[in-house]
């Protein structure tokens, strides 16, 4: 099947289908029954005209231009489905995230690169570039009122940094930024179940947009801050809460 | 984001001390050890209905079925067994509500709606009034399709149920609780802003 785009360009050039089995070697690309059982579970199928058997097929053919032009591969959300229920497991989300990391990075959109880029140039990872002592700010602040508010929780802790803590606790942005009530209710049920917690003042933040850029670079560097923080205060368990 | 963190430290090989883990298999576990003790009475004679979103990055791509599981253990615990109804497929086979992969911040709107038509029709269908989605990317997308389809379901943190059942949820933390919730079970009514 390479032999389309070799005739196409006009000279022995490797396609693109070559260089993603060397990306995917797992994913037997061309093992595919051509079922359509990844296209009838998945809900991006129909957007751009696309499916995701089309979309391998497409590739299979040589068509790599069509391929690298179209949108579709930020439609389809790397859910896994089609992975989940194909007979031969062919990994149709990691065909898209390399598709995704060959655009080039300013014509990816904009609204992921922002948030991933705000985050790697941020000490939290918040996409919402919060700095640390904002972060700490909004935390003891809301925590002083609900011990204040609700006598019950008058010992109530939301420690930031506390060394040797058994959970490591991330949380998304979202929350002390734009809705800070959000986060009491977890405050109060690990409170309640005597949990041992501690959030980090660096790399708390949960979000991480630049696995959906399809920047490893970036991904990679958000992932190591995240890991330093939680072996720096030694903590058992790094605790997702989303 | 789970899957971030834990398929992040294998790809890049990141060492490190610590296992990686979900809050929606400790909330099970805490009940389980007497440690939280949840009461579904105040849904006895509501019997408002709870449908439940299984997150794919926390549930098909890192945990399967069993955090799934133990996830909803918590919940019945919390609403009462016979008001959680499911969506249909579920668990690791469930459908992707179209939030997730960076698609709320990518520009496609319209797209993401029409992808989420699926999930709209799923929660519809189980006739939910609420959705119990811990995932942000999910929260925010569920939400807008239940405004944009004109399901009007409400979608919420679990956290904020698991509380309420506590008895512990306060008048200012209801943000994303319907009129039929906004008084039930209010812990110091008095501070309500
Ligand atoms: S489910 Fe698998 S084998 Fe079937 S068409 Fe899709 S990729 Fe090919
Ligand atoms: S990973 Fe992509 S192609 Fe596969 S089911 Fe999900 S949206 Fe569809």
């Amino acid at each position: 099947m390479a032999e389309a785009a070799i005739l196409r360009e006009g000279k022995a050039k490797k396609s693109f289908l070559d260089e993603l089995r060397e990306m995917v070697p797992a994913g037997n690309l061309s093992l595919c029954l051509t079922c359509g059982l990844c296209s009838s579970g998945c809900p991006a199928t129909g957007l751009e005209d696309m499916d995701p058997r089309k979309f391998l097929r497409m590739l299979v053919l040589g068509m790599d231009e069509e391929v690298l032009k179209s949108d579709w591969p930020w439609m389809c959300t790397m859910c896994q489905r089609c992975v989940y229920v194909c007979p031969m497991k062919i990994d149709i989300p990691s065909m898209i995230f390399n598709i995704r990391a060959s655009r080039p990075r300013d014509q990816r959109p904009k609204g992921i690169r922002n948030s991933c880029d705000v985050a790697v140039a941020s000490d939290t990872c918040s996409a919402m570039g919060t700095p640390v002592e904002d972060f700490k700010f909004v935390v003891n602040d809301v925590l002083e009122e609900y011990r204040a508010a609700q006598p019950e929780f008058a010992d109530m802790e939301a420690p930031i940094d506390k060394a040797g803590a058994e959970f490591f606790i991330n949380q998304n942005s979202r929350e002390p930024m734009t809705e800070p009530d959000e986060m009491v209710p977890l405050w109060k049920i690990l409170h309640l179940a005597k949990v041992d917690w501690t959030y980090g003042s660096k790399a708390w933040a949960a979000e991480n947009y630049c696995l959906f850029l399809a920047d490893n670079e970036s991904w990679e560097t958000l992932v190591r801050k995240k890991a330093a923080m939680a072996d720096e205060l030694d903590c058992k368990t790094y605790l997702n809460t989303e | 984001m789970t899957f971030a963190v834990r398929a992040g430290l294998k790809k890049f090989n990141v060492a490190h001390n610590f296992e990686t883990k979900n809050i929606y298999e400790y909330y099970g576990k805490w009940i389980r050890e007497g440690r939280l003790k949840p009461n579904s009475d105040w849904n006895k004679d509501l019997k408002i209905k709870f449908t439940v979103q299984d997150p794919c990055q926390i549930v098909r791509k890192s945990f399967g079925d069993a955090i799934a599981d133990e996830f909803r253990y918590a919940i019945k615990q919390c609403i009462g067994e016979e008001n959680l109804v499911e969506m249909i497929p579920n668990k690791s086979n469930n459908y992707c509500c179209g939030g997730g992969g960076g698609f709320l911040q990518s520009g496609f709107r319209e797209q993401r709606l029409a992808y989420g038509k699926i999930k709209d029709e799923q929660i519809k269908a189980s006739g939910a009034t609420y959705c119990i989605a811990g995932c942000h990317n999910c929260h925010a997308q569920i939400h807008e399709l239940s405004h944009h389809y004109g399901g009007n379901y409400h979608v919420v943190h679990f956290w904020t149920i698991l509380a309420l059942s506590l008895g512990i949820l306060g008048p200012n933390e209801r943000t994303y609780l319907g009129d039929d919730l906004r008084e039930v079970n209010v812990f110091h009514p008095e501070t309500a802003l």
